[in-house]
């Protein structure tokens, strides 16, 4: 009966340890689902999450150019508290897939402070995120604009000719490009 | 298996002082407690004080929501010190009740009552073993539960941003729960979500550990009773999907708190990936909530059909895949953020898979009817009405997983009552008939069977008149998580709140009942149902002894999972 017992403590122990490993282990993955996600959106263009480009590919892709085009509009937006005047300088542009395009947007700091910004941005439609390739962004850095400064800010970008090939790209004709600046965080509040 | 049971009854009469009756002091046995059935005990007092507080919250809300404009918001604000005159802290006020009411009905009712409650009271039992794997680690499991909903309670009291009170929802979605609710009271209430959820992960790995090494000799996995399946699919999807909350509403608390920004899209974070970490954790919490009824529904109708329930094999692996497939379902909750139409597809497809399981175990519960001898007792008629109730939840839910439907319904009272059809008629249907069944069984004292009845049907008519009207009102477009709405909204408002008044005097009734069975109740006996209850604790004394099974029963080859009990001369 004692060993009877001493074995089955050993294993309700060995379960025991078992169950929390799994426990764990989906804690773990709790928070590795942040690099995760990232990772997962920025591979699949999830959520109209657009693509980095080297010079290289960009120079590949422009050997594929079709002379197709698309439409692309511009979208500007601040988010709440962000002190900034942000808009592109112009509405709509159309550009031949594979080839590449610069378009600019102006910001201004109406505050009386210096003002560090981040931008996010995604397109529309979200199938269009895995073709649309940004070689340089003000996106890819933060901005900082001094008291009133205004400053003209370039995106050098292509569409990918695969997105001629996507079924889900059929019937596309224009596409979106979004920003929206936020206060970077960490610096005091202006107002 | 007989003798076994026997052989207590006479030790206990004659070891008057050192037999398995011995119970310790008051103070030692009930705040020290390492017994299983005490833990169950006291698990079910707990998740009748909280649904008594989720229950009169709820009270608040319907009270509010009888007539179009803001009626009683404001007095609730002064309660709770603020200025009642405020409109802000009127909306706010809205927003702490629909969050309070949501995770105490979750957390603190539903989840302590099946599991905690009836799963430790009866997962030992019903396996033949003596006590649960750890007892001392289920007394933790039971005491940090109770700190939690102290945690949560105490959230009302301290600030929250525009008001008292945690205002952020039973979801606690970022950015409203990080920089749109400044103050202690949402630290305090993602705090008690801790603490609940650490209780829960050790009652959990308890349960595994004594089902998965502590089954009588002879009981396989595939003779165990159903409701020790659902108990066991439970705790595994406690145990996998806790932890994802865990993390999400600690990342939470250092985005309030430490300045970083995993949901802040100003720091390059996303307040969308919080919606999917919660309901990677949230999808499959809507079945912890209801697989333990599943089982006990199951041990119910068979008791009362007087027959094996029909396909045993099918019934248990039901609740395995509705447990798999849970897990990969959770997007349909947030249909409406902006998901392309190929992962709606797939998670509108993957959801309604989940209706094959579900439909497979509603057709075995009726073929266990199927010619049955069966007898109308209250838990029988608990859980036809379960059956019934729930299907119509389920039905919802098919057309709730249409992510084309959902971007019209998606945060209208037809979701509220859908959720609630499946909760608080689905789950709360088959604790009450868990409870019916058992009472005698764990108080040793009868519960009155007519008021039992009576209960059944004013509660059967009160919660339909509550939630039915919802449907409408949520295809006419009433969004929920509101305290307003327009007067097109008011008649079918007012007959939900008619109906509350209907479901309160079923309640009435209930404690007059309990009332009558611990003063009147007369004894019950061992085996009170008769023949058509074959599971462990019917062949113990009710209540059982404070320690059973101290010589393990056996199950023998001639046992299946539908009987344990008879001898071998009885079935042949």
């Amino acid at each position: 009966m004692t060993t009877a017992t001493a074995t089955l403590e050993n294993r309700n122990r060995r379960t025991m340890i078992m169950a929390f490993a799994g426990a764990l282990a989906m804690l773990g993955l709790g928070f590795a689902a942040v690099p995760l996600y990232d990772l997962f959106c920025r591979v699949t263009g999830f959520g109209g999450t657009t693509q980095v480009a080297t010079q290289a590919e960009a120079d590949a892709a422009a050997a594929l150019a079709s002379g197709e085009a698309y439409s692309i509009r511009f979208d500007a937006n601040t988010a709440r508290g962000m002190p900034w005047t942000f808009k592109p300088v112009q509405v709509t542009d159309v550009v031949t897939v594979g080839e590449r395009d610069m378009a600019f947007y102006t910001a201004r700091n109406n505050s009386a402070v210096p003002v560090t910004g981040t931008a996010t941005f995604n397109v529309e439609p979200e199938a269009a995120g895995r073709y649309f390739s940004k070689i340089q962004c003000f996106c890819f850095t933060e901005q900082t604009l001094q008291p009133g400064e205004e400053i003209r800010m370039p995106v050098l970008y292509y569409v990918d000719p695969a997105a001629l090939d996507d079924p889900d790209m059929q019937g596309v004709e224009q596409i979106t490009l979004s920003y929206t600046f936020h206060r970077a965080p960490e610096q005091p509040e202006t107002q | 298996m007989a003798t076994t049971a026997e052989g207590f009854d006479t030790h206990n009469g004659d070891h008057a002082h050192h037999d398995a009756d011995h119970k310790p002091g008051f103070f030692a046995r009930w705040f020290m407690s390492t017994n299983h059935k005490d833990i169950g005990t006291l698990y079910l007092i707990f998740a009748i004080v909280a649904g008594i507080v989720g229950g009169a919250i709820s009270g608040g809300m319907r009270l509010e929501l009888a007539e179009p404009g803001v009626q009683w918001l404001g007095t609730f604000v002064g309660w709770l010190g603020g200025d009642p005159l405020s409109f802000d802290q009127q909306g706010h006020m809205w927003n702490v009740l629909i969050t309070a009411h949501g995770l105490i009905m979750v957390f603190f009712m539903v989840m302590p009552a099946m599991i905690g409650g009836f799963g430790n009271w009866f997962v030992p039992l019903m396996i033949g073993a003596p006590d649960m794997a750890f007892p001392r680690m289920n007394n933790i499991s039971f005491w940090l539960t109770v700190a939690g909903f102290c945690s949560l309670l105490f959230s009302m009291f301290v600030p929250g941003g525009i008001g008292m009170g945690a205002g952020v929802g039973w979801t606690v979605y970022a950015p409203l729960s990080t920089s749109g609710s400044v103050g202690p009271a949402t630290d305090f209430a993602i705090f008690s979500l801790h603490l609940a959820g650490a209780g829960s992960i050790l009652g959990a790995t308890n349960f595994i550990t004594t089902i998965f090494n502590m089954r009588a000799p002879g009981m396989t996995l595939h003779k165990m009773p159903l409701f020790v399946w659902s108990v066991l699919v439970t705790a595994f999807l406690l145990l996998l999907a806790l932890p994802v909350l865990a993390a999400a509403i600690t990342m939470l608390l250092t985005d309030r708190n430490f300045g970083t920004t995993f949901f802040d899209a100003a720091g390059g974070g996303d307040p969308i990936l919080y919606q999917h970490l919660f309901w990677f954790f949230g999808h499959p919490e809507v079945y912890i909530m209801i697989l333990p009824g599943f089982g006990m529904i199951s041990q119910i109708v068979a008791t009362f059909s007087r027959k094996p329930v029909f396909g045993y094999l099918g019934m248990a692996y039901a609740m395995v895949a509705i447990g798999v497939v849970g897990f990969i379902v959770w997007a349909h909750h947030m249909y409406t953020v902006g998901l392309s139409v190929n992962t709606k597809m797939y998670f509108t497809a993957a959801t309604m898979v989940i209706a094959v399981p579900t439909g497979i175990k509603i057709f075995s519960w009726i073929a266990t009817m199927w010619g049955g001898s069966i007898t109308f007792k209250s838990p029988m008629v608990w859980a036809m009405g379960f059956i019934f109730l729930f299907t119509v939840g389920g039905v919802t839910g098919v057309v709730l997983a249409n992510g084309g439907v959902d971007d019209n319904l998606h945060d209208t009272y037809y979701v509220v009552a859908h959720f609630h059809y499946v909760l608080s008629m689905g789950a709360v249907f088959s604790m009450f008939a868990g409870w019916y069944y058992w009472f005698p069984k764990m108080s040793g004292r009868w519960h009155s069977e007519f008021l039992a009845h009576l209960h059944f049907w004013v509660f059967f008519i009160g919660v339909n008149v509550v939630f039915f009207p919802m449907h409408f009102l949520g295809v006419q477009g009433m969004a929920r998580r509101y305290p307003d709405f327009t007067a097109a909204f008011a008649h079918w408002n007012w007959v939900a709140s008619v109906g509350y008044v209907i479901v309160l005097a079923s309640v009435a009734i209930f404690f007059i009942n309990m009332i009558y069975a611990f003063v009147a109740g007369r004894r019950a006996e061992d085996n009170y149902w008769g023949e058509g209850a074959t599971t462990l604790e019917w062949s113990l004394s009710s209540p059982p002894p404070y320690h059973q099974f101290e010589t393990l029963p056996v199950i023998e080859d001639h046992h299946s999972a539908d009987d344990h009990i008879s001898s071998k001369s009885a079935t042949a």
